[in-house]
């Protein structure tokens, strides 16, 4: 119970995408939608209206056929930090809808308290945050695959990634009736780091020297999105390619990227 | 008092102040959000006890293990299995999908009697007793008339179990024409077959590999086990394995290589027969391997010297010559390197010349049948049922020839769905009278597809087993529905490329959803309504019955852990499998020009100045699966555009063309013209373009029919002249703006 008056963080949950191994196939897309309830519309090409938590980019170098480039770059919900949990779609929430978890770093999103300002939407630098305009429709028989343990969300409100919220609780109650025992980094993993078929997602506890991602993150190839921002996020990039890593923040022509 | 105009301000101001430090707004304002959030339509997912089934993805060759969670009775989420060793937990799009297949409104819910004009969309619903009897009776009667041949079936069965029982169907009944869908497992099967001698699988041990050289094949975009490459690609990554990406385009897998050479399509065995110029004359072959299991190398090092020089290989690729001669030597310097071909997911089997270069140059290193090179797999093999005995009119039948052509030149099943189609449109020979159609979409999936229209409204009783209303269904008699992937039992041996024996048995995850039948069971069914010899033949009680009996003592154990694989397999030493037979540079009877001839695109570069090509991508299911709305949805919007396409054109192209970013342009090829939009790429060389494979369904629901254009239609079919599998890869075209 005191922990949970305390501003200090005790977990730091958080990911490390290696884009060197990203093949860009959508898996994660797909496993989040279908782990998640995301409904879909007859036309989704318009991807302004289009929800996808994770949604992966395609960044080219910009240089002429044949010095052309490509790289993928999967986006959930960075989940950021700023400064002592002051996340950008937090600090202007009039509803208190969305808040920082100081015990995981996780950024909630609860859907019945949300009105659909959208306030958050425009505060956030990264576009996760998804819009309603339309009730979900999942064709007659459909609605038979939703998972349980997601409740769809109705027209209105907003929603984004949550790092599989409900799969931390799943553990958490595995962990209590095994004996409240710690839970494991293999217990609480995300659906699109799962369902990676290239392994180019780490999924672990950022605070926790045993984790993966804890070695990871300090990478000399490792970055995050528009950094700069102080924005804290807790995902974090690895490409062993300067123009991709350049790609992650507004960078002067003659500026150096890095520390 | 009288109310003036100062007092009636300040009441309202005051009372406006006062219903603000009120919670009536605040009380207001969330019932209205609750109020707003609480339709009745919004789903509320039933809870229930969760449990886990695991099974095996038929959904495409790549043969891995899913394991699929449950609520109660319903399957709420396919994941990937932990321990199968082929996909290793992880898994695909198409995998992640397979509930939305599943529950989704393509189903095909009974069986099904058109009514009105084919293709016109009215169905009657029938009972299953109706729609055998009367499939029976139309069998029956094209048997009693002495015409068994023109009974023909076209299938793209995972099942080895069905796969055998439609060929037994066929020899029972009396028709050569069992037709199946060759892909590039069967091309190289062929290869081996032509140069080595013997049958044999082709798998790759890229996961010992020391460099990968891939001549097109998308080794990350769906090619072979797709769950299995990407892992293999991340292993290569960490372990500094070079992957060199030879194509025209940008594609995923050309992205990830550490080098991609951008070559004039069609000219793949150029570079490879320079690049074997460059290792032989150089010396740099495996001297062992080629002298104690070869035969044939002097005549193809003069062959090669005369016409494969990296000079005269350079202005046929557009390679230029110290780049060929740089990869000739990085590939036959490094360790373990393996050559690899196969356009894009490799479903289209492609031209021979291809493949055989590209095992030319996996001989010249000596990795054939070592570790981390090219093996040469013995599936496990099923139990042999007792041997048909074909009556009379079954022997009458099956003296007539294929009508696809394929005679048994080679030791395998070979079938060509292409020349089929071809000679079932020109009439020649015999006609087909009916055609049973089971798990594939040849209306989609064919190059060609006014052909293979036209050659189908030359079939006058059309039977489709599919699960979906996918566009052959829609254009076929009867629809008689299979129970999907989740709801069956059926054995899968083998996973493509994969080098070890597998074997698997997809098990049932959920009770059927729809009034299906297995279609081995109707198999069975038809069989003994037939009668005699065709009873006789299908003694099984089911298709359950017969699985038992092909699996024999296996059936029991794999229904349990659901794969077995031999991870101990080694392949046969080098010496061992050429004993009887050395591997030939020049395949046998085979004229070195010939053996060797790429195949022209069809379409002159006069009238056509630009040149077509389909593409693969995960995103897009493109076989008989159609895509599932989550595939589509996560589709790039420079690809799919409202219900339009975009074709990938370089800007220089565009830019001559007139041609600008989303313009409205036409396609024109010598097989027909459609819409597109265009978008420039800067990933494809110029003077291509290229389309991705799996738009433009005329079936389906409203999540996929209708959405950009078929690329097959475009394309006109090619057959190798070795092989006679399709082989076309492009199509000369032009673009115009519209």
């Amino acid at each position: 119970m005191k922990n949970e008056q305390s501003h200090e963080t005790t977990k730091k949950f958080g990911m490390v995408i290696n884009l060197d191994l990203c093949t860009g196939c959508g898996s994660c897309m797909v496993a989040c939608m279908a782990e998640n309830n995301v409904p879909f519309k007859p036309d989704e090409t318009d991807k302004l209206k289009s929800i996808t938590w994770m949604r992966v980019y395609r960044l080219t170098n910009g240089k002429s056929f044949p010095e052309t480039d490509i790289c993928y770059l999967p986006r959930p919900c960075q989940h950021c930090e700023g400064h002592g949990g002051h996340s950008p779609c937090v600090s202007v929430c009039p509803a208190t809808a969305t808040d920082y978890d100081s015990q995981t770093g996780i950024v909630s999103q609860i859907y019945t308290r949300c009105f659909g300002c959208r306030y958050c939407m425009a505060a956030c630098p990264y576009h996760a945050r998804y819009f309603n305009w339309f009730d979900p429709v999942w064709p007659d028989g459909m609605e038979k695959y939703l998972n349980p343990n997601v409740s769809p969300r109705m027209r209105g409100v907003v929603e984004k990634c949550s790092f599989c919220y409900h799969r931390y609780q799943a553990a958490k109650d595995r962990a209590y009736v095994e004996g409240q025992r710690e839970i494991e980094e293999g217990d609480y993993q995300t659906a699109c780091t799962q369902a990676c078929p290239a392994g180019a997602i780490t999924f672990g506890d950022l605070n926790n020297p045993e984790h993966a991602v804890y070695k990871l993150k300090q990478d000399a190839n490792a970055f995050r999105l528009l950094e700069r921002l102080g924005t804290n996020p807790k995902v974090y990039y690895i490409s062993s390619k300067e123009w991709v890593r350049r790609a992650a923040d507004n960078y002067l022509p003659n500026e150096k990227t890095g520390k | 008092m009288k109310i003036d105009r100062r007092c009636f301000l300040s009441l309202a101001i005051g009372a406006g102040a006062g219903i603000a430090l009120s919670p009536l707004p605040w009380k207001l304002t969330d019932d209205l959000a609750i109020w707003t959030q609480n339709w009745q339509w919004t789903p509320v997912p039933k809870r229930g006890a969760a449990k886990t089934v695991n099974s095996v993805c038929t959904l495409c060759p790549g043969g891995c293990g899913i394991s699929v969670r449950k609520i109660d009775d319903r399957a709420v989420k396919i994941e990937g299995m932990e321990t199968h060793p082929v996909n290793r937990g992880g898994i695909c799009t198409l995998g992640l999908c397979g509930l939305q297949l599943l529950y989704g409104p393509t189903r095909v819910k009974g069986p099904l009697k058109r009514v009105a004009d084919r293709g016109k969309g009215q169905w009657m619903p029938i009972t299953w007793d109706q729609a055998i009897r009367e499939v029976t009776e139309k069998l029956s009667a094209i048997r009693k008339s002495g015409r068994p041949q023109s009974v023909a079936t076209m299938s793209g069965a995972s099942s080895a179990t069905l796969d055998a029982l439609l060929d037994r169907f066929g020899q029972a009944y009396g028709t050569p024409n069992t037709i199946r869908f060759p892909s590039v497992d069967d091309a190289y099967h062929l290869s081996v077959s032509l140069m080595s001698g013997g049958k044999a699988r082709v798998a790759f041990d890229f996961e010992h590999a020391g460099y990968v050289l891939s001549f097109g094949a998308g080794l990350l975009d769906g090619w072979g086990s797709p769950v299995r490459m990407f892992k293999a690609n991340a292993l290569w990554k960490q372990s500094g394995v070079k992957l060199v990406q030879v194509e025209p385009r940008l594609s995923r897998t050309a992205a990830k290589a550490d080098t991609w050479i951008s070559i004039v399509p069609g000219s793949e065995t150029a570079l490879a027969l320079a690049m074997a110029h460059v290792i032989i004359s150089e010396s740099l072959y495996q001297a062992e391997f080629v002298e104690s299991c070869s035969e044939g190398m002097e005549g193809f090092k003069e062959f090669v010297a005369a016409k494969y020089t990296p000079d005269i290989a350079a202005k046929m690729t557009g390679v230029d010559a110290a780049t060929i001669t740089m990869l000739a030597r990085e590939f036959a310097k490094s360790k373990r390197p393996i050559a690899v071909c196969g356009r894009g997911q490799g479903t289209i089997p492609g031209s021979m010349d291809m493949f055989m270069a590209t095992q030319v140059l996996n001989a010249l290193v000596g990795n054939l049948n070592q570790p981390g090179g090219v093996w040469f797999v013995t599936d496990q093999t099923m139990q042999e049922w007792p041997e048909v005995e074909p009556d009379a009119a079954a022997k009458a039948g099956l003296a007539y020839p294929r009508l696809d052509g394929a005679k048994g030149m080679v030791p395998l099943k070979r079938s060509l769905p292409n020349q089929f189609v071809q000679a079932v449109a020109s009439g020649k020979d015999y006609p087909i009278e009916a055609l049973l159609v089971i798990e594939s979409n040849p209306l989609y999936t064919l190059n060609d597809t006014a052909l293979v229209k036209q050659a189908f409204s030359k079939i006058p009783f059309i039977v489709s087993f599919s699960s979906f209303m996918d566009d052959t269904a829609a254009y076929a008699d009867m629809i008689l529905p299979n129970p999907v992937y989740l709801e069956r039992m059926e054995d899968v041996i083998g996973a493509s490329g994969f080098p070890y024996p597998t074997i698997g048995l997809s098990q049932p995850v959920v009770k059927p959803q729809c009034n299906t039948r297995h279609v081995g069971d109707v198999l069975i069914q038809l069989a003994k309504g037939l009668g005699d010899t065709m009873a006789r033949a299908f003694a099984w009680k089911d298709f359950s019955a017969c699985l038992e009996a092909s699996l024999g003592d296996r059936f029991k154990t794999l229904k349990k852990s659901v794969f077995q694989v031999d991870k101990s397999y080694q392949p046969p030493a080098p010496n061992e499998i050429f004993a009887s037979e050395r591997f030939s540079f020049i395949p046998r009877g085979i004229q070195a020009d010939v053996a060797f001839k790429p195949i022209a695109a069809e379409g002159d570069t006069g009238g056509y100045p630009l040149m077509l090509m389909a593409y693969d991508t995960m995103r897009l299911s493109n076989g008989y699966i159609g895509n599932p709305p989550f595939l589509t949805k996560i589709l790039e919007d420079t690809v799919l555009k409202n219900q339009d396409c975009l074709i990938e054109i370089n800007p220089k192209s565009a830019k001559a063309a007139g041609l600008d970013e989303g313009d409205r342009a036409e396609i024109q090829t010598p097989k027909g013209k459609a819409l597109v939009r265009i978008h420039l790429d800067d990933g494809i060389m110029p003077g291509i373009v290229a389309i991705p494979r799996g738009l433009g369904h005329e079936a389906y629901d409203v999540y996929l029919a209708g959405k950009g254009i078929n690329v097959n239609s475009l394309v006109g079919s090619l057959s190798d002249p070795i092989s006679g599998f399709e082989a076309a890869w492009g199509i000369r075209a032009k673009l115009s703006k519209a």
